[in-house]
């Protein structure tokens, strides 16, 4: 580990990047924490909306129990503590966008406690995993969203967003270089989706985290850190934390102080900019909401979270490796929660674990990407990839011919047994054809053969690719091996 | 003959039922009487046609051989806290002034389910915060009370539910609802001799209910006596899923089950609620009541609620608390007033709003509320606060594993004259120390007028029950009810 330590050269000498995240992640339900109101993206402006969420005069909020039941599923996930009790708190603030003038959230007793993600900062090397702790996972509401590109002097307020259900993951400050905080939250956000607790997206908001750095000499005490707010990818939270460390050298090494405050990351140019420091801050009369009772867990809910957890990237990528795949291709696999259900779907199928990972790693994953398809768009189904394999194995096709029924199966859709038979391209294993085309190529070339028994040995290579373009490549390539050797022996 | 408005609940049902007149002579009859009682101003909107409405489904129904609704034909007064549709709500506030909701609270709901008419929206302290009626933003109710001994002052008729209470003493109506967060039906009923029951926090839904202080609010009937609080309230409670603070429960039939002989039962008198000060007429009373409850088959114990000396300190905090956050929608960009001043910005807007649509009550409260939520003071106020209370709790707890109900007065003095605290909000605060303690353990109390003080206005016997035990509790009241025999109200004069 100790050759992939970050540090920033500053002029005193190597500082080290204390990082932390808040991940804010929308929770994947169909009504909202508090209100049956739905939660489709890009709806027409405040026609998601119950009485509830626009704070109507005598509304009371109902807690949504898939909201409750998806955030307890999601700490479950991180192996985090499941608080039986948590209660919900208001924070009190006004803005046009939050209606009830506070947000319901959670601080004093956070329905999930302390957790964990094990995370492999450097893809090459997949075994090297660190540990970042989780402090705690609480549930709160989202605000609305004001538009002031609506009317010359107005501003207008959609409030469709306006009580939708988000899961705080707040992460220990363990993370220490940018590649860290970069592969917490490919992580984070990859258990999200195979759990089915967020959908991920981050471009459509539904993820973004709010970035706490601060800078130290190493083994000093933590640094005053800032936090840079709703940072909205993985790639845009790693600018973040390099350009706000070096800022934050520069500052401490001209002998400034580093100031608690708010700050927004500029994505055009991957800089950080005060947004508003301690001083102004909120003060925001955190109390237990009174319209609320605690939230209690039974033990028969926790049962029912636990049993429907899927299998995780990290015991799934285990799975594979202990059937042959390499560590590299298991990462990959797992990675995203659709290609790993392909891959199961695959291996389910009958496909061998090792043959299937090396195709769908290079052949499907290259096609789709030429493609411009997402997995689950795939032409080719987990059955018929299985399939494709499996004529590979019992030598009906041979790579290279697998590689053209695999071209026309993502053009048609055709099953690899219908393209062999409609193209004719099964791999003829007769010898008698086989032979009788090597004879008539070393009759053919007399001049080569003269030199391969002169002691060119290498010449039979240029034998092999001639029977083989004789035969259109359908020629099974170990026999054509096999019986050229025996007649260039006989003759 | 006796007019219709002489009636109450019980008997405007059975005369409905019985043929005896119309619920639409009923209906008029009332709407005719609150149109005559402007002076009062109890009404912030009347509603005869709503009243009407009600009456004739109710006289179709016998017609077509139906079987009756709980309160077919009878009308009632709603006060202005409750979200009524298409009726203008604002909680007696001009920040509300225009708002007119699209939905109907659950406990309005209820009663229109179950037969009831409505009469008109009734005046109230602005947001359910005061205690006689003065905070009102459309001018103070008065009572139709009035001093015997030749003080001809306006009097309150108590607070926050003064509307109501003016408004069935006055016979404008047979019942209205009440809300209550420290007193609020209970203190007014006493001032103008009339019950009012607050149940257990979570018989009655607050959905719709334009909220106070959410932890403490519960709603509740008004009316004539005790068998007609108890009519009302089988209608207003039950359980909703749109409250998440509702109690999950069957609504017991509390009239059917009414019965004043309390042999076995032992009824507790808290030493403490004898404070400094108190008129000798309250004295006086609260004894005759313990000699009424013993000679309807009670035995008496003296119990002690040790905490109570707390109880309203602790009120003053959580209340407004709560209140400082719940009102905090008010805010100018929904609904309600907005005030906009040239070239102001957000910030702007919302200070020009609540300085102007909020009265000075419910400032003074939503700045008692951000103080003592606020860094630095959250845990010696509303942390100390939430101890008491839980401590206060406990202390009824104990009392009640020695009596089945506690008897006390409701208010430490008769109506006091309009304008008489209204310069002193601590003086105010205190009319609430017998009510206080009950709604911050969440338990049913009610208030029974008791007797008139020596200058003719009514006092209230309150009394507390177990959680959940509103059985016992109008039992208790329907006891002293058939004892005091009170039969006083006023003479018409507006």
């Amino acid at each position: 580990m100790t050759e992939q330590t970050y540090r920033i050269q500053g002029a005193t000498g190597e500082w080290e990047v204390v990082i932390g995240l808040e991940v804010h992640a929308q929770v994947t339900s169909n009504a909202k924490l508090f209100s049956g109101a739905a939660t489709a993206f890009g709806a027409e402006p405040n026609t998601q909306v119950s009485l509830v969420d626009a704070a109507m005069p005598g509304m009371l909020p109902v807690p949504n129990r898939e909201c409750i039941r998806q955030a307890v599923r999601t700490g479950m996930a991180i192996d985090a503590q499941i608080n039986r009790w948590s209660r919900f708190d208001r924070k009190n603030y006004f803005y046009a966008d939050l209606p009830q003038g506070y947000q319901i959230s959670q601080l004093y007793h956070p329905l999930v406690g302390e957790g964990h993600l094990d995370v492999s900062p450097d893809e090459k090397n997949p075994d090297a995993v660190k540990r970042i702790g989780i402090e705690r996972i609480h549930v709160e509401q989202d605000a609305g969203k004001l538009m002031h590109d609506q009317h010359p002097t107005r501003s207008y307020v959609d409030l469709n967003r306006s009580g939708v259900a988000l899961m705080e993951i707040v992460s220990r400050p363990d993370m220490r270089s940018p590649a860290e905080a970069g592969a917490y939250l490919t992580k984070l956000r990859s258990i999200l989706r195979y759990v089915g607790s967020c959908d991920g997206n981050m471009d459509q908001g539904s993820m973004r985290a709010d970035v706490n750095v601060s800078v130290r000499k190493p083994g000093a005490p933590f640094g005053t850190r800032t936090e840079t707010k709703n940072v909205n990818s993985v790639r845009f939270v790693m600018q973040a934390i390099e350009h706000e460390a070096k800022r934050q050298v520069a500052v401490l090494e001209d002998g400034g102080a580093i100031v608690q405050e708010t700050r927004l990351f500029n994505p055009d140019t991957g800089q950080t900019r005060s947004m508003r420091s301690k001083e102004d801050a909120h003060d925001y009369r955190y109390f237990p909401d009174p319209d609320l009772l605690p939230l209690e867990l039974d033990e028969g809910f926790l049962e029912e979270c636990r049993a429907s957890l899927p299998e995780l990237p990290d015991a799934k990528r285990q799975r594979y490796e202990a059937a042959g795949v390499s560590a590299y291709q298991a990462g990959v696999l797992t990675a995203e929660v659709e290609a790993a259900r392909w891959f199961d779907a695959l291996l389910e199928a009958g496909a061998p674990p090792v043959q299937a990972a090396n195709w769908v790693t290079s052949e499907l994953f290259g096609a789709l990407n030429r493609l411009g398809k997402a997995i689950e768009e795939s032409p080719v189904s987990p059955s018929q990839g299985a399939e494709l394999l499996k004529l590979v194995a019992d030598g009906t096709l041979s790579g290279s011919l697998a590689k053209q029924v695999f071209e026309i199966m993502l053009d048609t859709g055709q099953s690899p047994a219908e393209v062999v038979a409609e193209h004719g391209l099964k791999q003829t294993s007769d010898t008698g054809a086989i032979d009788a085309v090597i004879a008539e190529v070393l009759a053919k070339n007399p001049g080569q053969l003269e030199q391969y028994r002169g002691g060119k040995e290498a010449l039979f290579g240029f034998f092999v690719g001639q029977t083989m373009k004789a035969m259109a490549g359908k020629a099974n390539p170990a026999i054509v091996n096999e019986r050229l050797k025996a007649m260039l022996a006989q003759s | 003959m006796t007019e219709l408005t002489d009636l109450g609940i019980a008997a405007i049902r059975d005369g409905v039922r019985a043929g005896d007149f119309s619920a639409r002579e009923v209906a008029e009859a009332f709407n005719a009487r609150v149109a005559g009682a402007k002076a009062l101003n109890a009404f912030l909107v009347e509603t005869p046609d709503h009243a009407l409405a009600a009456a004739d489904a109710a006289d179709r129904a016998r017609a077509a051989g139906e079987a009756p609704k709980p309160l077919a034909g009878v009308p009632i007064g709603m006060k202005d806290l409750f979200c009524t549709a298409g009726v203008p709500t604002t909680a007696a506030s001009h920040i509300l002034e225009g708002f007119t909701p699209t939905y109907e609270s659950t406990v309005s709901q209820n009663l229109w389910d179950a037969g009831a008419g409505m009469l008109g929206k009734l005046n109230m302290d602005q947001f359910a915060m005061g205690s006689s009626n003065e905070t009102s933003a459309f001018g103070n109710v008065i009572s139709p009370w009035r001093r015997s001994d030749g003080g001809n002052a306006p009097l309150a008729p108590g607070g926050s539910s003064g509307g109501s209470s003016s408004a069935v003493s006055a016979r404008l109506c047979p019942g209205a609802t009440g809300t209550d967060t420290g007193g609020s039906i209970r203190q007014p009923a006493a001032f103008t001799g009339i019950s009012g029951i607050k149940p257990t926090y979570g018989r009655c839904s607050r959905w719709g209910t334009i909220a106070f202080a959410s932890s403490l609010d519960q709603a509740g009937p008004m009316a004539r006596d005790v068998r007609d609080c108890a009519i009302m309230l089988e209608a207003m409670a039950g359980f909703d899923p749109k409250d998440a603070t509702s109690l999950q429960l069957d609504v017991p039939r509390w009239e059917a089950g009414l019965s004043s002989d309390l042999k076995g039962k032992r009824v507790g008198i808290p030493k403490e609620y004898r404070v400094d000060g108190m008129p000798a007429a309250i004295e006086t009373l609260w004894q005759q009541g313990v000699d009424w409850l013993r000679d309807a088959g009670a035995e008496i114990v003296e119990v002690s609620l040790p905490h109570t000396k707390y109880a309203l300190p602790a009120y003053y905090i959580i209340a407004p608390a709560e209140a400082s956050s719940n009102l905090a929608r008010y805010d100018g960009v929904r609904y309600g007033q907005r005030d906009l001043p040239e070239g102001a910005g957000l910030q702007d807007m919302y200070a020009a709003t609540r300085a102007d649509g909020f009265g000075a009550e419910v400032k003074r409260r939503i700045m008692i509320g951000t103080y003592v939520l606020s860094a630095g003071f959250y845990d010696a106020y509303y942390t100390q606060a939430q101890k008491v209370r839980a401590l206060i709790a406990r202390d009824f707890e104990q009392a009640f594993e020695r009596c089945d109900v506690l008897l006390a007065p409701t208010a430490p003095s008769a109506a006091f004259a309009l304008g008489e605290k209204s310069a002193d909000p601590i003086a105010m605060y205190l009319n609430d120390v017998f009510t206080v303690p009950s709604s911050l353990a969440g338990l049913p109390a009610m208030s029974v007028p008791g007797g008139l003080d020596a200058a003719g206005l009514p006092l209230g016997l309150q009394i507390i029950g177990r959680p959940l035990d509103e059985q016992g509790v109008l039992d208790a009241g329907l006891a002293i009810e058939e004892r005091a025999g009170f039969a006083a109200r006023p003479e018409a004069w507006w």
